[in-house]
């Protein structure tokens, strides 16, 4: 899919420049491109290093296991089908903890490792059950408080206001989270409504 | 509600940074040498995304600059200012749940291009931070464990994009209308 994307960027771009007449232009904006990615990363690294630091205390403070304390009551209500001290509930919890501090690097393998627990109350390996929908559609819709990547291409690009869509980012994240989860809840009860005795 | 979201957005990165240290020096964290020791590995993980944004931003570059890009937005366009959205940002809300790197790309060009305290750089900013991408989660956690069907779950991530897409274009001509 993203192989097919990026070929058709280059190649309909290539043939829309021979009708445009603008094939010279093609060689330019390849080079300014490739020249923006890597001032763009440059322009990220002093605000990754300065957030993963943060967030490095933040964990060894233990406020990642304080939010899961605080998680614990929607984590029941999401998954109503998975044993109360199974063990993939931990991992969920951690998941979704270190997905709303931003830590994704933190939040995949904890995901992955919910996931793996998932697997071993599903009766089918290769189907997944309504538990790892609920998870996924969490971890897509990733609520985030600091959109840090966001804020450094911002400031990379001299915004008088880098941080400005902190709050805007906020809401639509909330606003997609709940969307996820609610559409999951009719998908997952449409299923069980039709084969009543999968649950 | 405007100056609701406003205060948010001055107050959260401030009060984030005062917080966190001097919650963890309470809890007995040697709040300096964890900071460091976290902030090692900022540097590789910003060299890490190099290749990925370069790639991407090469495509996008060469596909705004022959015309391609004006040719696809006008198309749109009339479909979607309709409903008061720039028609410069759908294309970003297709990319968004399919490739990281190329709707992080795509967002940068915008940004270049319109500056990123116009309307459009706004909203593709709000857009690019709210939501992750759907297609890699899902072949990232159901590859790790072998689920092949993976029944609604594409679906139910496909639909929330388009809702957070919707919401970050509407609030932000809200707030910053």
């Amino acid at each position: 899919m993203v192989n097919l994307i990026w070929l058709f960027f280059i190649v309909f771009g290539f043939v829309v420049a021979i009708f445009t007449g603008r094939v010279e232009a093609v060689t330019e904006a390849a080079f300014d491109g490739a020249k923006t990615g890597v001032t763009v990363c440059f322009g990220l690294i002093s605000i990754l290093v300065f957030w993963l630091g943060m967030m490095r205390i933040a964990e060894d403070g233990g406020l990642l296991n304080k939010l899961a304390v605080l998680l614990r009551p929607a984590v029941r209500f999401l998954f109503p089908d998975v044993p109360k001290d199974h063990p993939a509930l931990g991992y969920i919890l951690s998941n979704m903890s270190a997905n709303i501090l931003g830590l994704g690097n933190a939040a995949t393998p904890m995901g992955i490792k919910a996931m793996k627990e998932l697997q071993k109350l599903n009766p089918d390996p290769a189907t997944a059950t309504p538990a790892m929908c609920t998870l996924l559609a969490i971890n897509t819709a990733s609520i985030t408080i600091i959109p840090t990547t966001i804020i450094a291409i911002r400031m990379n690009f001299e915004s008088a206001n880098p941080a400005e869509i902190v709050g805007t980012t906020l809401m639509a994240t909330a606003i997609s989270t709940t969307a996820a989860i609610a559409v999951d809840r009719w998908f997952r009860f449409r299923a069980t409504a039709q084969t009543p005795r999968e649950r | 509600m405007y100056s609701l979201i406003n205060t948010i957005s001055v107050w959260a990165i401030p009060a984030i940074i005062v917080f966190i240290p001097l919650y963890a020096y309470f809890k007995k964290v040697p709040v300096y040498e964890s900071f460091v020791d976290g902030a090692k590995d900022g540097f590789s993980t910003a060299v890490s995304i190099i290749p990925h944004l370069v790639g991407m931003m090469v495509a996008i570059s060469i596909f705004r600059a022959s015309g391609a890009m004006e040719l696809l937005v006008n198309l749109v366009r009339p479909l979607v200012e309709a409903l008061g959205i720039p028609g410069e940002v759908l294309p970003l809300g297709i990319l968004r749940p399919i490739t990281g790197a190329g709707s992080l790309a795509f967002t940068t060009d915008l940004i270049q291009t319109y500056g990123p305290d116009s309307m459009i750089g706004r909203i593709a900013s709000t857009v690019q931070g709210s939501t992750d991408t759907t297609l890699y989660v899902l072949t990232v956690y159901f590859g790790a464990i072998g689920i092949r069907n993976s029944r609604y779950a594409l679906k139910v991530g496909l639909i929330s994009d388009a809702v957070g897409f919707a919401a970050a274009v509407f609030i932000c001509l809200l707030v910053f209308g």
